[in-house]
């Protein structure tokens, strides 16, 4: 039992990692109805960054703040450069814009600062919090982190008028412009968010699967699975997908071999694909024939 | 000008000299033209809103009603010139058109519809630097159309084709326009309703002094609130004049108002 007990709540830490790239996959389809298959390699850039930035001798906090800054820059930049001029394109087009992405953030990681795993430190103490057995304080402190992150946001999207434009610009560009929001902006802004929370999601879980380019692999489909299982279209399905992905991932790997922790994520897509395409929270848009 | 123009017999209806008309206007175009793609739909038109005028346009389905309304605020591809309060506004971008005051009702009503009620107002006033002033806005807005704040809460996307009707004319009068673009607001309107629309429409222009120019199917409704009308067919104007001359002109009696 208490092995269980520990299994479920080191799996909600790692599901709040997934939860946090899962939303920021959902927001980027929301607006574009494309899923951002380099968001994982994007934030494992940004990882390094934090990384460089701690070995040349910037305290902790300072680091992590100047490298969201940097990856929500970044985000913009994705956006605005590479991502705008395609986003007319056929589908396929736009699928290859974003595997690129993905091939040149990894290799360009791996050119700079080599293939070599690397470890990253935790802000958090070694020894448990509280004296208690079943989480460590780093597992407490990054889901700290990253529920804070969500709330924050939550609060953006639901209280600020900037948040509000943001989401009406995602849902409907055209009556958008008609009450004069910035529409190409507001997409840009979202990539820019999206990058800043996966900056997040990579420092706090680089502690634990160590840094390297690919760090972010498997990291991405969990959180795709668990944005899936949520629905793709509502960010709160999203977040609480990626919990519930945390902890199976956890659990199955505990009592049926962690050889099969990948194989879940690929059956729980799989599974919603087929049973329940919108998710569990997602809509299912029915077209008038 | 086609022969059937009116102008000719009537110098009252004919448009003022350039020279002195620029000077009134709100809204001023020239040689308006525009396409979907390579099709033509516009052939260089030209028309007016006076200030605190209201101005309808009045055609048969597939005239251009809507496209002209669209290319006014440059949604699609045209050329000629729009003057807002003497101002060129050709070629600006579609927000940059709106944040100087030109709010649109659109065709298809332009709903937000996983917003609620409440948000769609907020984001017609996106632009405005007032904010205390919104609260305020939305309760004049509820106390236009009641039914609204009644589903102030309410996703609007579950709202009847009426209300969203409502909501959108809600929304852009949110902006505080100085020019407000009317695309067939009685479409899918009970006809009471339309009255009612239609009255709030008339007080708004009275009170606020608010310009319009308004795209009507129901030529009878849109004759009697506008003071000046066009009459537009497969792209280009073939009669113009003020509304009430053209209200008891012959033939648009018989083609438009029916009767």
């Amino acid at each position: 039992m208490n092995q269980l007990l520990h299994q479920v709540l080191s799996g909600l830490a790692t599901g709040g990692i997934y939860a946090s790239v899962a939303l920021a996959l959902v927001m980027i389809y929301q607006a574009t109805h494309l899923v951002n298959f380099a968001q994982g390699e994007m934030a494992m850039f940004a990882t390094y960054i934090a990384w460089a930035l701690i070995q040349v001798g910037v305290p902790y906090w300072w680091a992590f703040a100047i490298t969201v800054a940097g990856a929500f820059v970044l985000g913009v930049a994705v956006e605005r450069i590479i991502v705008r001029p395609v986003e007319n394109s056929p589908i396929l087009a736009l699928v290859i814009v974003f595997i690129a992405l993905l091939v040149i953030f990894n290799s360009v990681a791996g050119w700079i600062f080599t293939y070599t795993i690397k470890p990253f430190p935790s802000p958090f103490p070694a020894e448990p919090l509280f004296g208690n057995r079943f989480m460590s304080s780093h597992e407490i402190g990054s889901m700290t982190i990253t529920l804070v992150v969500l709330l924050l946001l939550f609060a953006f999207f639901r209280f600020t008028p900037l948040g509000l434009a943001m989401r009406a610009a995602a849902q409907n560009p055209v009556s958008s412009r008609l009450v004069g929001i910035r529409v190409g902006w507001m997409l840009a802004l979202g990539w820019g968010l999206a990058a800043a929370i996966g900056a997040i999601a990579g420092i706090m879980v680089a502690p634990t699967v160590f840094l390297e380019p690919n760090m972010m692999g498997g990291i991405l489909l969990y959180a795709f699975a668990g944005a899936l299982l949520g629905g793709i279209d509502s960010p709160g399905g999203a977040v609480l997908g990626g919990f519930i992905v945390g902890v199976l991932e956890n659990v199955v790997g505990t009592y049926v071999g962690s050889e099969l922790k990948l194989t879940l994520a690929l059956v729980v897509i799989i599974g919603v694909l087929v049973v329940k395409p919108s998710g569990l929270f997602g809509k299912v848009h029915v077209v008038r024939v | 000008m086609s022969a059937g123009t009116i102008q000719a017999g009537a110098a009252t209806l004919a448009p003022a000299p350039a020279g002195d008309r620029s000077a009134a206007a709100l809204l001023e175009v020239r040689g308006l033209a525009a396409q979907y793609g390579p099709t033509k739909v516009l052939h260089g038109i030209d028309f007016a809103v006076a200030a605190a005028g209201i101005t309808t346009v009045l055609g048969a389905n597939g005239a251009g009603k809507t496209t002209l309304l669209r290319a006014v605020c440059n949604m699609i591809r045209t050329s000629g010139e729009v003057r807002l309060a003497g101002e060129r506004i050709d070629g600006l971008a579609t927000e940059a058109i709106v944040r100087r005051g030109v709010g649109h009702v659109p065709d298809g009503r332009g709903t937000f519809m996983n917003l609620t009620v409440e948000e769609n107002l907020r984001l017609g006033a996106h632009t405005r630097k007032d904010r205390a002033e919104i609260g305020p806005d939305c309760e004049r807005m509820y106390a236009y159309f009641p039914r609204l704040k009644e589903r102030r809460r309410q996703q609007a996307g579950t709202l009847s084709g009426g209300e969203q009707q409502m909501l959108a004319v809600s929304r852009a009068l949110m902006l505080r326009p100085r020019l407000l673009l009317l695309d067939e607001p009685s479409f899918g309107l009970a006809p009471l309703i339309v009255q009612q629309l239609f009255e709030i429409l008339k007080a708004i222009n009275e009170t606020e002094r608010i310009g319009m120019l308004l795209v009507e199917q129901n030529a009878a409704m849109a004759l009697a609130l506008a003071d000046q009308a066009y009459l537009l067919e497969t792209g280009r104007v073939v009669m113009s004049g003020s509304a009430q001359a053209i209200r008891s002109d012959e033939q648009v009696r018989r083609s438009y108002l029916g009767y």
